[in-house]
């Protein structure tokens, strides 16, 4: 029961991390029809901004800073660069945004090096909060749990309740009917871009610490937040929220089961004998399969149901 | 008809060049670049059936081109262990094929309901799967090692054994010619026209009675047919194949040979592919900071120039065509632009080198060489001068580049009313 309880708590974890991510990107692609390759590299850049303001002036200070300067990041290339592209259609913007991708992750290693840099847990958060059955849950995962809840409670809260949130909203689906009432929609996106940068920095500066800040972090995970986005529908906010608390408890609950196909047919009474290819197949556990279940998921949704958890439209 | 021998000859013209290449250039580093060359270019065509005749932009296209290199290798070994009977090596391409056909049509199938960014994001998870699956199925793929073969089995007609390279680069030459005058023949087939149509208005194709996902489904397997050929003479050129070639990293790189070369022009995948290729194995080993340069060089093409080089050059045919004086009267604004623009890269480049070399290297030493000349990366005056001349160079683009773009509007308005006169 603890285990169980325990691997709901770092899927819940890691889900929201994915979602922090997944909202930003699903929110820029829902309203401009820009898919940012490079979401994941402001994720990589958030987590080594922290890096370098926590070395001088804390992890506390961190937290609002970096964010703020990626978002400042995000604004700029979608005001002298994304704009300029957006003549050439939406595969334009993804093509700039890839190329994005490659340069920054280059310029990563430029300044900081290929090595993973000594990004750690603020001393007074790395301590066992809680402990049941032998396993303790450190106070720095409750905290970025937290961060992270409340986050997308104010994101929520600033989209559905607030004046700035309704006209986001609107521009989202009306955009020529908003630009005529006299608001700025370039700005509103560029605003929203920005935003959205900043809360994947957001979500490196609280993951970049456990997860390993490193040139790579953003190859690694940028795929799986595509995957969040199709999974949960194309441009829907609620979707991106329950596909990524769904792929976050599946993949760590996967990593934690020793099963196979084997194991379950010696369970209901037969066992198999068969050599070679076959063997090796039906022997290979659940945590060995763990990082291919996300794009499993992908596949499968594709095939049963192109439109996501919630989106409106096939994919 | 004419026009037909005047094409025909120029074919048979790149042929022999191609095959006279080795005899000149004959050090085995040639040999291989030459070889290396060759596939891609089968592949980034390939590639480009995809992305520039059917408007799919792919983050995934290496998995046909690596599964179908894996599957060539495996069927290598079972020949060389005798347990698969004898199959001429001539004829792996066709291997190759069936394989990136097999799984084209099979992924094509559930990615192609959609063109544009919901299917390179779709591409993306595939290509994401296969990697990962390459550490997992051991059994198949080996992990991170890859798998070694032997590509000199069985019997040896008129006593080529594919041993040596240069056989293997004939052997890649031929099928090159032969894959890309079938992919050029494939642009001009009603397919490749509805293919086109289906890029260009989805809608319109489909209310003329096609199925846009058909006409999808159908390049998209052709393209990793293709592909998977290419993926074949790869695994025969290496005779070695490992995970990274079904990664995301070789799709894009096939992404940056087609784009940069010129998507929307059936040379310039071809284009890019040898020459992003030269770059590659000459420049990795000079400058440590190759990426970032193929990086900007990509995101500048896709900002300014988003027909690749091959749409550059395009853009002045009709210009050529009307009257070449025109053309020689653009020789000279090009020039100051393109020296101008060359100035601010030589400060850029000179900064980045230098970052680069602080990063990397040792502090205590500060002489980089840089344009064969030695820079001292801790001396403030080696950075005043390469900033100054990225300052200079983008006060000089200023000035140079509207008068650029004003003399060929002005030549392309003298064409239109030339045309109209007619």
């Amino acid at each position: 029961m603890d285990v169980i309880l325990f691997t709901l708590f770092n899927g819940l974890l890691y889900g929201m991390l994915l979602f922090m991510l997944s909202s930003g990107l699903t929110l820029i692609f829902g309203m401009m029809g820009v898919l940012n390759f490079a979401h994941a590299s402001f994720f990589m850049l958030g987590a080594y901004f922290a890096y370098q303001i926590s070395k001088y002036i804390g992890f506390i200070p961190a937290l609002f800073i970096a964010p703020l300067i990626i978002a400042f990041c995000g604004a700029m290339v979608e005001k002298y660069a994304l704009r300029r592209v957006h003549k050439f259609g939406h595969v334009a913007e993804l093509l700039f945004t890839f190329g994005l991708f490659y340069i920054i992750e280059e310029l990563v290693q430029m300044i900081w090096g290929k090595v993973p840099v000594g990004y750690h847990v603020p001393e007074y958060m790395d301590f066992t909060l809680f402990s049941m059955s032998g396993m303790g849950y450190q106070a720095y995962a409750m905290f970025t749990l937290v961060v992270s809840i409340a986050m997308f409670i104010v994101l929520f809260s600033v989209l559905t309740k607030t004046r700035a949130g309704l006209i986001i909203q609107a521009a989202l689906t009306h955009p020529e009917i908003v630009s005529s009432l006299g608001h700025n929609v370039p700005k509103v996106f560029m605003l929203v871009f920005g935003l959205g940068c900043a809360l994947a920095g957001l979500a490196g500066v609280l993951a970049g610490n456990t997860l390993g800040t490193e040139p790579s972090m953003a190859l690694s995970l940028g795929p799986i937040v595509f995957v969040v986005i199709v999974v949960g529908g194309l441009g829907s906010l609620k979707g991106a929220l329950v596909a990524s608390i769904l792929i976050g408890i599946v993949q760590t609950t996967a990593i934690s089961l020793d099963y196979s196909i084997n194991n379950f047919i010696e369970l209901i009474g037969f066992s198999v004998d068969i050599e070679s290819l076959w063997r090796i197949l039906i022997d290979l556990t659940i945590s060995q399969i763990a990082p291919i279940l996300p794009y499993l998921l992908l596949v499968l949704m594709l095939i049963f149901r192109p439109r996501g958890l919630f989106g409106n439209r096939d994919v | 008809m004419i026009n037909f021998f005047k094409s025909f000859s120029t074919w048979i013209i790149i042929a022999v060049i191609a095959a006279i290449l080795p005899l000149i250039f004959d050090s085995s580093f040639s040999l291989t670049l030459l070889s290396k060359m060759g596939v891609l270019i089968i592949f980034t065509v390939a590639y480009n059936m995809l992305l520039g005749q059917g408007g799919m932009l792919s983050f995934g296209h290496a998995i046909y081109f690596g599964l179908a290199g894996y599957a060539s290798i495996h069927i290598l070994n079972g020949i060389g262990e005798e347990t698969l009977p004898y199959f001429p090596t001539v004829l792996f391409p066709f291997i190759g094929a069936i394989v990136g056909l097999f799984f084209g049509s099979l992924v094509g199938y559930v990615s192609t309901r959609r063109a544009g960014t919901a299917f390179a994001m779709i591409s993306l998870g595939f290509c994401e799967m296969v990697t990962a699956m390459t550490l997992i199925f051991v059994i198949f793929f080996n992990g991170e090692d890859g798998i070694q073969t032997d590509r000199m089995v069985g019997p040896e007609p008129f006593g080529i054994t594919f041993g040596p390279q240069i056989e293997i680069y004939y052997l890649i030459l031929f099928w090159c010619l032969v894959a890309v005058a079938l992919m050029y023949i494939i642009t001009k087939t009603p397919f490749g026209r509805m293919s086109n149509a289906v890029r260009d208005n989805p809608e319109r194709a489909a209310f003329i009675g096609y199925s846009v996902r058909r006409v999808r489904w159908q390049a998209f397997a052709l393209s990793s047919m293709f592909a998977g050929a290419a993926g074949s003479l790869h695994a025969l050129n290496y005779e070695h194949i490992g995970f990274e070639s079904v990664s995301v990293v070789q799709s894009g790189a096939v992404l940056f040979m087609a784009f940069i070369g010129g998507a929307g022009h059936f040379l310039g995948p071809i284009v890019g592919a040898i020459g992003l290729t030269y770059l590659d194995s000459t420049l990795a080993d000079v400058t440590e900071a190759w990426l970032l340069y193929l990086g900007l060089t990509f995101s500048g093409i896709v900002m300014f120039a988003p027909g690749g080089l091959a749409g550059l050059i395009v853009m002045h045919g009709p210009i050529a065509r009307t009257d070449k004086k025109l053309l020689i009267s653009l020789i000279k604004p090009y020039c100051l632009a393109i020296s101008s623009v060359i100035t601010g890269l030589i400060g850029l480049i000179g900064i980045i080198e230098m970052l680069y070399f602080r990063s990397l290297i040792s502090k205590g030493e500060g002489e980089v060489v840089i344009f064969w000349t030695e820079f001292n990366a801790n001396g403030i005056m080696s950075w005043l001068i390469f900033i100054a001349l990225i300052l200079v160079g983008i006060f000089l683009s200023k000035k140079t580049f509207p008068l650029a773009k004003e003399s060929w509007d002005h030549a392309i308005s003298v064409v239109k009313t030339e045309i109209s006169n007619e």
